[in-house]
């Protein structure tokens, strides 16, 4: 039985990696072997992708471009999210629960919804093509969600370690910095990791938000379809690189990824 | 040094946590805050720490207002009944936290946690976390937090509620002897009457957002002013019954009377609430006048050393404690004996009226 559950566990997880495997076999093969006959492995082993990639322009300056927006949003995303969801989590005030919802709902509109809104506005205020104007965009999705996680972890902390800390003297935000952040650090390291990943994958908002100064990675790639055909090899080394960030992120924050789905609450 | 509540009131959503309360606490006194759960008590701490801001009244600390004053200015250290402390700190820095704000020097902070520490017994953990340590040792890492500010009000807000029976027992023995050392005005707030009987100074008993009486723990035991405190002052709770004085005999029914003498003498005549404490009701006749009451036994609860009886009264319920384990017939009739010596005399608001001739002797 023990046996059993393993060997189907195995086959399983295999099962998952075989696009996975596919990609990397075909970004360490040239174009002529991809197109001329079915290897398991690469018959002719080259980085020749990977080293292109990081030396044409174009390529590299993408991948910097996708980092930067997606960093930027981030950090604002967190910024922002902390304060307004220590407030949700700590204060009552008027109208908290409908506005608190409220952030939910903009999560459950499609990006594609506000493209429109988005481009008209960023062209008239001279934003268009900057990472900030993708890193903006994306902060309407990565903020309500920050909150929401963040809002989870922070209500599981007694209100009376914050009265503790003022009677001990501490002041608002020197108690803020040095007891309550270090005490939801696995909560911020969620949040990070879900904003990182929906500016990261999103395509739509980023792509048709930039043009040339500020185009990420994912319209780079579509370069790589020119008239001689489709050069396959730099189209899976640029797909094996976009893995990477992400699987970095995850790993850090695998043991609480569970709470974030859970959007914070247990 | 000294606290003084002037008609401190808290209205939350239009309903009163805290009637307007007059309260003076005297520097270098233990005050026990004793009441059921939702009694306000938290909430009377909380004004006196300057955590939530009276609707009506004035706090005054040494003859200073400092009604609204910032938690962070008032000198004053709270613990609470969850065992809290900074998670993410050492126990040494947790303790020495507060110095550090206060801007104390290092040799100082050093010398001072580190008395704390011995005297709340955590000189070896003072290089772990929190949570690495028992419910207790977390519990006196919050009290040493506490005391090394050396405040000049220490709140304690029931915090030996969620420590085990042993750890509690401990932990009590030590708070008058810390309490002694300090010299800071004290408030215990505790739902349990032999723990507000432990602790000794003044008792303030509270029921429903109002403090019913407040003096020295002794005499508020000894002579409650009210029905309503010697419910709260007594566990299990008081036993009343309807009686009736008419010339020089009280009658308590069933045929069962005795002399109004002392302080019953001068009562007008009329119907009046007896009361007594469970622990006065025997099974047997005590002295010659004793009185005697045919009930019904319910159930009985044996803690051990103890008894507890639960009987109906024609409409009363009582609670009768016995020593020893008692073996007894459920669902059964029962006759119990009173001395009528503990019982208290109430009017029909509930005022006392005569103390028990038996308390005020002793």
């Amino acid at each position: 039985m023990e046996r059993t559950k393993k060997i189907g566990l195995i086959v399983y997880i295999l099962f998952l990696m075989i696009p996975i495997y596919w990609l990397i076999n075909l970004s360490l093969q040239p174009n002529r072997d991809i197109m001329g006959s079915f290897s398991l492995y690469p018959q002719n082993l080259t980085f020749d992708n990977y080293r292109r990639i990081f030396t044409e322009a174009g390529w590299a300056r993408g991948y910097l471009n996708s980092l930067i927006y997606v960093l930027m949003n981030t950090v604002i995303s967190i910024t922002v999210a902390l304060p307004a969801a220590y407030a949700f989590s700590r204060y009552k005030f008027i109208g908290d629960k409908h506005l608190f919802f409220w952030l939910l709902t903009n999560r459950m509109a499609p990006p594609a919804v506000f493209l429109l809104p988005f481009f008209q506005l960023y062209q008239t205020v001279g934003i268009f093509d900057m990472h900030i104007a993708v890193a903006l965009a994306h902060c309407l999705f990565s903020i309500p969600l920050a909150v929401w996680i963040l809002e989870g972890f922070m209500s599981g902390v007694p209100k009376e370690i914050d009265e503790t800390a003022y009677i001990d003297g501490y002041s608002f935000p020197r108690f803020f910095v040095f007891i309550f952040i270090p005490l939801i650090r696995s909560g911020i390291g969620v949040a990070v990791f879900f904003c990182f990943m929906f500016s990261w994958v999103e395509l739509l908002l980023a792509r048709t938000l930039t043009s040339v100064d500020a185009r990420p990675i994912s319209v780079v790639m579509t370069r790589s379809i020119s008239a001689t055909g489709v050069d396959w090899g730099m189209l899976a080394a640029a797909g094996v690189l976009t893995l990477i960030p992400g699987a970095l992120v995850i790993y850090f924050v695998r043991n609480n990824l569970a709470r974030g789905f859970a959007l914070g609450r247990v | 040094m000294s606290l003084v509540l002037e008609g401190v009131s808290k209205l939350v959503e239009g309903e009163h946590h805290i009637y307007p309360t007059d309260l003076t606490l005297e520097r270098g006194t233990m005050n026990v805050l004793l009441g059921p759960t939702l009694s306000g008590k938290t909430t009377l701490m909380r004004i006196m720490a300057g955590l939530d801001v009276p609707a009506t009244g004035r706090v005054l600390w040494e003859g200073r207002d400092v009604t609204g004053m910032k938690v962070q200015d008032r000198k004053v250290a709270m613990v609470y009944q969850q065992f809290i402390n900074y998670p993410s700190m050492t126990v040494y820095d947790n303790i020495a936290s507060p110095l550090k704000l206060m801007g104390v020097s290092k040799s100082e902070i050093d010398k001072r946690v580190k008395d704390a520490a011995a005297l709340m017994q955590l000189t070896p953990m003072l290089d772990r976390r929190p949570l690495e340590l028992s419910g207790g040792q977390q519990q006196r890492c919050a009290l040493a937090r506490a005391l090394v500010k050396n405040a000049g009000l220490v709140l304690l807000d029931e915090p030996l509620a969620n420590l085990d029976y042993k750890l509690r027992e401990e932990l009590r023995a030590e708070i008058p002897r810390i309490f002694e050392e300090s010299g800071a005005i004290f408030v215990y707030a505790t739902t349990e009457p032999e723990e507000a009987l432990l602790l000794g100074g003044n008792v303030g008993t509270m029921w429903e957002g109002r403090i019913t009486q407040f003096g020295p723990t002794p005499k508020v035991y000894r002579e409650p002013c009210d029905a309503t405190t010697a419910r709260v002052f007594s566990d299990p709770p008081m036993n009343f019954t309807r009686i009736e004085k008419t010339g020089d005999k009280i009658s308590f029914g069933e045929g069962q009377s005795a002399p109004a003498q002392g302080a019953l003498a001068g009562l007008a005549d009329g119907v009046y609430t007896a009361g007594f404490r469970p622990d006065h009701l025997h099974l047997s006749a005590q002295g010659a006048d004793g009185l005697h009451f045919q009930c019904h036994l319910n159930v009985t609860e044996i803690t051990g050393s103890e008894t507890f009886a639960h009987l109906s009264h024609g409409p009363d319920h009582w609670v009768g404690l016995l020593h020893g384990v008692q073996d007894l017939t459920l669902d059964a009739p029962i006759e119990v004996w009173l001395d009528v010596a503990h019982v208290y005399v109430f009017d029909e608001q509930g005022k006392l009226v005569a103390p028990a001739a038996f308390a005020m002797a002793a």
